[in-house]
Formats: C-alpha cells, sequence, structure tokens
C-alpha cells in the first residue's frame, strides 16, 4: 500500500505453507555449519566401512573423553574470531595451568583452593591479552603472541621437569568413568558440555553476545549503535582465557602430570577446530555448535588414523587439507551472498 | 513562534588534523522544524554532526540541549539524551539480521536472555512506520542500499528521539522511497521532533526544509527560512561564487554535429544477465554523451557493469569495433580502453591509504604490468598535471586520499582513467554526494572529453542532471530499457514519467 520496497526475501509464500527457501537464506549463516555436520557423517560412514567397529559407543564416547579439553579451547576461541580477532596464547595459557595445577598439588594445595585458582590463572592472562588489543590498539595476533610466549615461558619456570599429578580429586575427574551400557563419559566430558551449554548461551542468548557478532561485522558501526564495543571485546578474550584455564585443569586430569611443553601447537588446533566448525575467519559469523561438531570432526579423523596404525604426521596433512577446503567453501559462499545485493 | 531551541551550539571551534573544520559555528534546532544544513564538501557539516552526536570533540564552544548544557563523550551518550543520527556511509551490520540491526543496543530481554519473538515484533513495527515490509529475520546483507538506508531510519526513530540527525538519508533512495521517508519525517515534525536534514538535492531541501543553515569553509554564512530564501541565492551563498558561474548549470554541452551518423564502438546485441538485466540491445557512438536514466535497481548500472567487463553477461554479444568480444575480466576491457568508474567510490574505488599521486598512476601502472614499473619523475608530473587539469584540492599529490573530500576523490578516480586514455569510458554516479561546484566542474569535464572524440556512458540517480549533460538518453526501467530520447525533445516531467511510470504496481 506505502512504497514498493523490493526485497528478495520479503515474497510473501504463494500457497501459504512454510517457504523454505526464505527460512534457508535468512540462515544463510548456518551453511557452513552444515557442511560440517555432512562431513562428520561422512567421516562416520567411511570410517564404519574400512573398520567395521567403528561406529560404536565405546569409540564415540572417547571421542569427547579424549577432546574435552579441545571442546573447551574451542568455545572460547569462538567467541574471540567472531569479534575477527585470535588467541594464538590458548594453548600455552592451557599449558601453564596444567604446570600450575601440577605444582600446587605436589606441595600439598588442596584440589578446592586449586581448580578456582588455576582457572583465575587462565583469565588474568585473557585481560591481560584484551587490555593490549583494546586499550593499547595491539593486533589480537601480536598481542596473544606475547600471551604465549609468556605463558609458555612461565610453564618452564613452574615444571622444569615432567612432573606427576598424584591428587586423586582431579585425577578423579578422568578416571571415575559414569557407563551407561557401552557408552561411558567422564568429569572432563561434563565440564567441557557445561561450557558448551555457558558459552552458546552467551552467544545467541545475551546483548553480550549480539555486541560480539556486531563487533565481527563492524567495529565501527557496533561504536556508532552505542554498543558496549571496548567491554565486550576485553570480555571475549578474558572468556578465551578462562576457557584455557579450565581446559588446563581438564587437561591435568587427562595426562596425569604438569609438563612444558604440554599444549604446544593446541592454539592451531583449536583454530582449526573452530574454522572446520563453519565460523569465519573474518569475524561476524559462526556458532558454538559447529566448533563442537568441528573438535568432532578433528577427532574422528585422528582416531582412523590410529586406527589405520598410521604416522601422526598423516593426520596433520588431513586436517591441513581440509582447512583448506574449509577456508575456500567459506570464501564460495561469503562472496555469494555479498553479491546477492 | 521560534521559542527556545531544542538544541543550540554556540560558538563551536575545532580543528582536525590540522585544519580548522569548525571555526566559530552557532546552530540552533527547534522542535517541530526540519533544519538542513548546507555546504560545498569540506564546508564542516559532517564535523558538526560528528561533534553534536558526540563522534568528535569540540575545541571550545558549548551546546545545549533543552537549556542545559552538554556535552557527550560518545555516541552512546547522545543517543541516551535523544539524539538519533543516520550516517551518509550506511552504518549498519551485515552480518546481522534486520531485527537485530534495529533493536541492537535495547534488546528486549526475558528471565536473562534476549526475548526474540518481542524484538522481531519491535523491529517489525519500526519498519512499518517507514513502510517496509520485510522479513525482520532476513540477513541485512541479502537487502539492497536503499532497503538498508531505510532499515537505519528506521533504527534511528524506533526509539525515544528527541533530535534526529539525517546525514544525506536521499542519496541511495529512489523516488517512491523518497516520498516514503518525507512522510515519516512529517509525522516526526509534528510529533515536535527537531530534524536535521543534510542533502544535495536542492529540490528535497526546499521541499521538506523549514530552516538553513550555511557553512562555508567551517565558518557560519547565516541560518535563513527555507520559504523566504531564493535558489540561486542559497546556492550563492554555499558557494561563495558569483552567481554567473551557475549558468554553467543550464548549459549542456554543444550536440556534437551530424550525430546521426555517428560509428558505433561498442555494440550490445540481446546482452544481459539474469537477475540483472534482460537482454538488451544498445549502440555507444563515437564522441558522444550517452546519458543513463532510471531508478535504483532499473538495471542502468548492471548494464553499465556489463559493457565493461565487472561483471559477466549470459546471453547476447557484445561487438567492439566490429568484432566479437567477452570480457572475462574489467582488464581485458581495460585493454580495449574501455573504462569503469564506479558508484561506490568509498569502497570499489579510492584506495585511502594511498596517497593522491599512487591512486592517479594506479590503473596506468596496472596497465604496464608490475615490472615495468613507471619512474617516479614521470609518476610525479602525471599526477600534477592531472591534479592541475582537474583541478583538485588541495593540490598536493602526496596526500593521503583518504582525506580527500567526495568531489575531489572523484577527480582522483577520473584522472586515474583518465591517464589511460580511455576510448570509451563508463562513469556510474560521478556525482553522487558531491557538491554542486564540484558537480559542475565535472559535468563540464566530460564534456570537454567528449567533445575531444571520447564516448562517455553518464549514469545519475538526478534525472534534471542526465538531461542537461546527455547527447542521448537512454531510460532503464525493470531491468531493460524502454525508451532512448534526444534531450532536446523532452521536458523534466516527461522524462520523469518514462522513468517513473509504475512497475508493475498493483
Amino acid at each position: 500500500m506505502n512504497a514498493k520496497v523490493t526485497a528478495p526475501v520479503a515474497a510473501p509464500t504463494k500457497d501459504g505453507g512454510f517457504d523454505w527457501r526464505r527460512a534457508l537464506s535468512n540462515r544463510v549463516s548456518w551453511l557452513p555449519v552444515g557442511a560440517s555436520a555432512l562431513l562428520l557423517i561422512l567421516l562416520l560412514v567411511g570410517a564404519q566401512m574400512r573398520f567395521e567397529s567403528f561406529v560404536k559407543p565405546g569409540v564415540l564416547s572417547s571421542l569427547f573423553v579424549d577432546n574435552a579439553y579441545l571442546i573447551v579451547l574451542a568455545c572460547g576461541m569462538t567467541l574471540v574470531i567472531i569479534t575477527g580477532g585470535i588467541d594464538l596464547s590458548v594453548g600455552a595459557v592451557m599449558g601453564f595451568s596444567t604446570a600450575l595445577a601440577a605444582v600446587m598439588l605436589n606441595d600439598g594445595v588442596s584440589a578446592a583452593v586449586i581448580i578456582p585458582l588455576v582457572i583465575l590463572a587462565g583469565s588474568l592472562f585473557g585481560l591481560l591479552i584484551g587490555v593490549l588489543v583494546q586499550y593499547f590498539d595491539v593486533q589480537p595476533f601480536i598481542a596473544s603472541l606475547a600471551g604465549m610466549f609468556l605463558a609458555r615461558g612461565l610453564c618452564y619456570v613452574l615444571v622444569p621437569r615432567n612432573l606427576r599429578i598424584e591428587d586423586t580429586t582431579v585425577l578423579s575427574l578422568q578416571n571415575h568413568k559414569f557407563r551407561f551400557g557401552d557408552w561411558y563419559f567422564t568429569g572432563t566430558v561434563i565440564i567441557a558440555v557445561m561450557v558448551v551449554f555457558v558459552v552458546a548461551w552467551l552467544l545467541a542468548k545475551t546483548r553480550f553476545g549480539r555486541t560480539v557478532y556486531a563487533i565481527g561485522g563492524s567495529e565501527q558501526s557496533a561504536l556508532l549503535m552505542g554498543l558496549p564495543v571496548a567491554r565486550s571485546k576485553v570480555l571475549v578474550y578474558v572468556i578465551s582465557g578462562t576457557c584455557a584455564g579450565i581446559s588446563g585443569l581438564l587437561f591435568a586430569a587427562y595426562t596425569a602430570a604438569g609438563y612444558a611443553l604440554h599444549g604446544v601447537g593446541t592454539e592451531l588446533d583449536t583454530i582449526a577446530a573452530v574454522v572446520i566448525g563453519g565460523t569465519l575467519l573474518t569475524g561476524g559469523s559462526g556458532y558454538i555448535f559447529g566448533s563442537l561438531l568441528g573438535v568432532l570432526v578433528y577427532g574422528v579423523i585422528k582416531q582412523v588414523i590410529s586406527f589405520e596404525g598410521a604416522e601422526q604426521y598423516k593426520f596433520r596433512i588431513f586436517v591441513g587439507v581440509l582447512l583448506l577446503a574449509f577456508v575456500v567453501v567459506q570464501r564460495a559462499i561469503v562472496s555469494r551472498t555479498t553479491s546477492r545485493r | 513562534m521560534d521559542g527556545e531551541p531544542v538544541v543550540e551550539v554556540a560558538n563551536a571551534h575545532l580543528r582536525f588534523a590540522g585544519d580548522v573544520a569548525l571555526d566559530g559555528v552557532d546552530f540552533r534546532m527547534f522542535a517541530g522544524e526540519v533544519h538542513s544544513l548546507m555546504g560545498e564538501n569540506g564546508a564542516g557539516k559532517s564535523t558538526l554532526i560528528k561533534a553534536m552526536t558526540g563522534a568528535l570533540r569540540l575545541d571550545s564552544g558549548v551546546m545545549r540541549l533543552d537549556g542545559k548544557t552538554v556535552s557527550f563523550s560518545d555516541p552512546a551518550a547522545a543517543l541516551r539524551a535523544g539524539l538519533s543520527t543516520v550516517y551518509q556511509e550506511i552504518d549498519l551490520l551485515p552480518n546481522l539480521s534486520v531485527a537485530e540491526n534495529i533493536m541492537l543496543g535495547r534488546e528486549p530481554s526475558r528471565a536473562g536472555g534476549i526475548d526474540w519473538p518481542r524484538m522481531r515484533s519491535a523491529a517489525t513495527e519500526a519498519l512499518a512506520v517507514m513502510g517496509v515490509d520485510i522479513d525482520p529475520r532476513s540477513p541485512l546483507s541479502r537487502h539492497s542500499l536503499a532497503t538498508q538506508q531505510l532499515v537505519a531510519i528506521a533504527r534511528a526513530i524506533s526509539r525515544d528521539v528527541k533530535v534526529l540527525i539525517l546525514d544525506e538519508p536521499t542519496s541511495s533512495l529512489d523516488q517512491d522511497e523518497v516520498n516514503e521517508l518525507f512522510r515519516v519525517i512529517r509525522e516526526l515534525k509534528a510529533r515536535g521532533v527537531a530534524i536535521l536534514f543534510v542533502s544535495h538535492f536542492l529540490e528535497q531541501v526546499y521541499e521538506i526544509g523549514d530552516r538553513i543553515t550555511v557553512l562555508r569553509n567551517g565558518k557560519l554564512i547565516g541560518e535563513y527560512k527555507t520559504a523566504e530564501m531564493l535558489r540561486i541565492d542559497l546556492v550563492q551563498k554555499m558557494l561563495g561564487k558569483e552567481a554567473a558561474e551557475l549558468t554553467v548549470l543550464e548549459s549542456r554541452g554543444p550536440t556534437p554535429a551530424g550525430s546521426t551518423d555517428r560509428k558505433a564502438i561498442l555494440t550490445a546485441r540481446g546482452v544481459g544477465r539474469r537477475g540483472a538485466t534482460k537482454p538488451t540491445d544498445l549502440d555507444v557512438l563515437e564522441g558522444e554523451l550517452l546519458g543513463f536514466a532510471g531508478l535504483l535497481g532499473s538495471g542502468r548500472s548492471e548494464l553499465a557493469r556489463i559493457l565493461t567487463g565487472v561483471d559477466p553477461f549470459d546471453g547476447g554479444e557484445l561487438i567492439l569495433d566490429g568484432e566479437r568480444r567477452r570480457f572475462h575480466q574489467p582488464r581485458q576491457a581495460l585493454k580495449e580502453r574501455i573504462a569503469y568508474s564506479t558508484e561506490s567510490r568509498k569502497t570499489e574505488g579510492i584506495v585511502g591509504e594511498l596517497s593522491v599521486r599512487e591512486n592517479i598512476v594506479l590503473a596506468l601502472q596496472a596497465d604496464l604490468g608490475w615490472i615495468r614499473r613507471i619512474p617516479r619523475e614521470r609518476q610525479d608530473e602525471l599526477s600534477a598535471s592531472w591534479i592541475e587539469a582537474l583541478d583538485i584540492r588541495p593540490a598536493e599529490p602526496e596526500r593521503r586520499a583518504g582525506a580527500l573530500s567526495g568531489g575531489n576523490q572523484q577527480k582522483v578516480l577520473l584522472a586515474r582513467l583518465l591517464a589511460l586514455a580511455p576510448r570509451v569510458l563508463v562513469l556510474d554516479e560521478p556525482t553522487r554526494g558531491i557538491d554542486i561546484g564540484a558537480k559542475v566542474e565535472i559535468q563540464r569535464l566530460i564534456g570537454d572529453l567528449a567533445a575531444n572524440g571520447m564516448s562517455v556512458v553518464f549514469i545519475s540517480a538526478e534525472l534534471e542532471e542526465v538531461l542537461r549533460v546527455g547527447h542521448r538518453i537512454v531510460v532503464f526501467r525493470d531491468r531493460e530499457i524502454v525508451a532512448t530520447l534526444d534531450p532536446d525533445a523532452v521536458t523534466l516531467e516527461m522524462l520523469l514519467a518514462i522513468v517513473a511510470k509504475a512497475d508493475g504496481d498493483d
């Protein structure tokens, strides 16, 4: 009745039924996540065809148990990447948290004190990086690289040699298995799943989450819209650091040791998982659920390689190729949506 | 009837990157009035707006809101005080949905989380006020620039707004959308909102404005009632030049003699692309100024991009010098010296971080290949001559191109293409968002180019400009050419009628 505004997706459904095309075009940012889900299914089917005993409760459960620490890291990393940043420190911060836990446990400090302290240590690293990025205008790459070196150096100070963890409370996170038939999970999985839910809720349901996407879309616009950009950007790195702290705790339970070289290169695994999970490296788009899928894809490939009995470097090659494919697919999707205008 | 102003800025001074941007400016706005801020590019309009909304801080001077002195630390503070702004370059988030773009920063919440259904319905309401019916869930990037502009305005007026600042809101809207915007502005006026309306379109200023403040070079020239101000006087105050110069505005370059038997350089036969243009026939003649008229999305830019190899075509044939050609990249078209100047100056044209000199030699260097570097002396010589020829200001080849005003950036872009000595030059909205003085200069330049034998395709949203500049006018509607006109034989009203003919209205 009024001015005609032509919009590609505003066309009402002609038959009054549910318009799938429209629903799909409104959710174009889920497309990469769908791709990653498809990939996961294909991998599982392929693995099952090759090794008949692959898709069974024991193996699938171990996917979660073995990668719980990576799931937690990926949650924090997803937030950072959606803002258009990157956090290279998470592997080293995780190693540092593990080392800190090991040292304190060996000094006889109670686990109830250590657990919050270790997590807090991670948050502090995140805060440092966030402040550097936001208030000193340092590139996220450089700021988190500095955080990485710092954390890694401190690892050597804390645990010059491999330090075993004997504390039963921490180890029970990994050792106590809750069994349901052939399925099982551990305390580490419970924690990881909790982190997934909390971060996913933050991202999808809160103003903070919307601001994270807004910053990734255009920081300048977010500022002009009056959104709390500075606070949110710092918070994103703090959350990533906190995730690294939690992940350090899980890793302590998983490896039962503090070691200066724990988690070397894990930050890159994390980024790979997040990207395979459909988060755009340029920021502005991505989902926690996707990152979870990304970690699982990563875990399946790792498992397949070990079933094959092949060398672990082959795993790297595979992940590398996948990553390449996904980045290309992302570009294709992005250029398709922008050219639609 | 004046009463107390809602907003008052007194004796504002601001230096920006060493230059004086505002020099003792006074400005006031009244409730229920539309106030137009006029001036050439670089007059200080944007700076004043930014200072009012907290994006920039005044060096000295005061701002009062409802009689109380205020100083906003950031745009968020200004928003809370009731100052809503829609910026010239659309400042929305393409990666989020329409609803989020409208509601972000004040999302309705429920149980600690965002209440999505309420957010969508609030967004739908805000859009309905603007007469826009689009799915609030759809991603913003799916919509045209014009729709995005309307979304930005919906965002601005959907909150409790006391003062609404619209910086060039109409530059990407077509006539229907402008009318709709004006309807909303009148409603807001009736509600007592003070509106600041910045536009380069004089007709619009006169249609909607109550009061005009003119700035020039950062100084206040004066405040006037629109009804008491003659257009010619206004323009003269803005330009500070003699009105006599403006007569150029009225005259078209001479129509080349014997234009009927000219040779066609570039011919399109049934050229089109699905979703962009229907199959089209077109001849671009030697040394003619061909005007493209039509609304946004009518196919005018789409065809231009196909002709110049920027976008592909999927049917028909393109004939250059009697030979069938198909350009896959702008590079290939450039090799034939067919050049395209984009409508998105900022994102696809000027490289803001490079200097004026670097921007000018960019295309020429790319043409030569990166191995055969143009010697620095030659670069200096080239840029100096183009800066002089096109009167680019400031005349400093080493200045960052991004720091130039819109009109001068456009000239730098022109210089870049002209350095290639093109045979066919396609200019997509070369005069959008630049001031009248620069507009006249660019129009004159284009006229000279055609007189020297270059074929120029000139695209503009301003019909009156196309009518004045073109030797021949091609009218687009609904993604196809609907008429080819002789500008001497039609009036603006006739052209408007052809362009605006209801496209499937029901």
